[in-house]
């Protein structure tokens, strides 16, 4: 009996390689976005197929959200169409399929999806994963003499069900921390290259009517 | 909406154009009506972050999603006059600061840097799942407003401002 989940995922794979294709086959660059956005909807159900909701979830809210209306949003500042090129670029091919290649090579080595011998469900996840659920007043206690004595081997005591979320936040709370910095100083230095700016102060040359070679505005607020 | 027919004005174009698509009933009506749900949904992701798929991040990205449908249906102008960027850029900071703000309290509390159930040491267990969660606030903060920024950014059509061109919001 051939396993249906295994049809679906195959099914799914097949339409991202085919979305895939067309993203960068296609010469409209309006088609080649909403393919993107296609291409990572696709991929959230490939995700959540593979019950890894997390990634699912961010996969359908930047892939398909939000990297979407950017990618339109600097669609308006530039061409519709995509110049024509080669059709296939040696070296760059080359260097995909070795890189392709060794990437398979590398799977070589992991042990099969869903072995339950595998080292993953071996150690620290089966603890982790027979905690209790929910924030409640019974778990495990830390308050003899000092808080990190009797700190039972789950760092998070049963209160947070969400694997992912305790290895983010708790974990892997400097990287998190880090990522987070990332975000804001790319904010920032959004605001220091594209914020407008008034012409005429330090730095911002004054403009005419005539300069800018349009009639003058006459709408203008 | 008390939108004033608009059959005088001619056709938008060029920094109006945004103007255009709220002109639209059906667009305008379900953008409104769908808004307070993302909203909602985003809030939720958030706060359930350490209960269920999803958290600071996603939840950030989900918020900023609805005011970016708000700026795309009624205009990037009208985004900016219903949430002024210097506020948006402080949220930008805050939630960044909050984040390390956490870590600070528990490294006074006597822990170490971001070790959440030191705030807390009787219920070090409830503190550890508390300070999981206020650290995705401060994540979803951070990231609704980088994220609200960076189309505010983009949808702008000229650099510069010209002299006697009134500054929406800066």
């Amino acid at each position: 009996m051939i396993n249906p989940i295994l049809i679906l995922d195959m099914f799914l794979l097949l339409l991202v390689a085919a979305t895939a294709i067309a993203v960068i086959t296609v010469r409209s660059l309006l088609s080649a976005t909403v393919l993107a956005g296609i291409y990572s909807l696709l991929m959230a159900l490939v995700w959540t197929n593979m019950h890894a909701l997390d990634v699912a979830f961010t996969e359908a809210a930047v892939g398909a959200g939000i990297s979407t209306i950017l990618l339109l949003g600097a669609l308006v500042l530039t061409k519709r169409f995509a110049n024509r090129e080669a059709a296939i670029h040696p070296p760059a091919l080359a260097i995909c399929l070795v890189t392709g290649a060794l990437l398979i090579y590398g799977t070589f080595d992991m042990p099969t999806f869903g072995d339950p011998n595998a080292p993953i469900h071996q150690y620290r996840v089966p603890e982790m994963l027979d905690q209790e659920v929910g924030k409640h007043p019974s778990a495990a206690p830390r308050e003899q003499g000092h808080a990190h004595a009797g700190h039972p081997q789950d760092d998070f005591n049963g209160h947070v069900p969400n694997t992912v979320t305790s290895l983010l936040a708790a974990y892997r709370s400097y990287d998190t921390m880090f990522e987070t910095t990332v975000i804001f100083v790319a904010g920032i230095s959004l605001l220091l290259l594209l914020r407008r700016r008034r012409e005429g102060e330090d730095g911002v040359p004054a403009s005419s009517a005539e300069q800018r070679g349009e009639p003058r505005e006459g709408s203008q607020p | 909406m008390s939108d004033a027919p608009k059959s005088a004005s001619p056709a938008p174009s060029g920094p109006d154009a945004g103007a255009q698509m709220s002109q639209q009933t059906l667009i305008r009506v379900v953008a409104k009506m769908t808004i307070p749900f993302i909203l909602a949904f985003g809030f939720y992701v958030i706060l359930h972050g350490e209960l269920g798929p999803g958290g600071g991040f996603q939840g950030g990205v989900i918020l900023a999603a609805a005011f970016i449908l708000y700026g795309l249906v009624f205009g990037a102008d009208e985004l900016r006059r219903r949430i002024p960027p210097p506020f948006i850029d402080a949220c930008m900071a805050l939630g960044a600061l909050f984040y390390a703000g956490v870590g600070l309290a528990s490294l006074l509390a006597g822990g170490n840097f971001l070790d959440y159930g030191m705030l807390a040491p009787e219920h070090a267990g409830d503190m550890e799942a508390k300070g999981m969660s206020l650290v995705e606030y401060g994540v979803g903060l951070t990231v609704a407003s980088v994220m609200v920024t960076i189309y505010l950014m983009i949808s702008e059509r000229r650099s510069t401002l010209r002299p006697g061109e009134k500054a929406q919001g800066l």
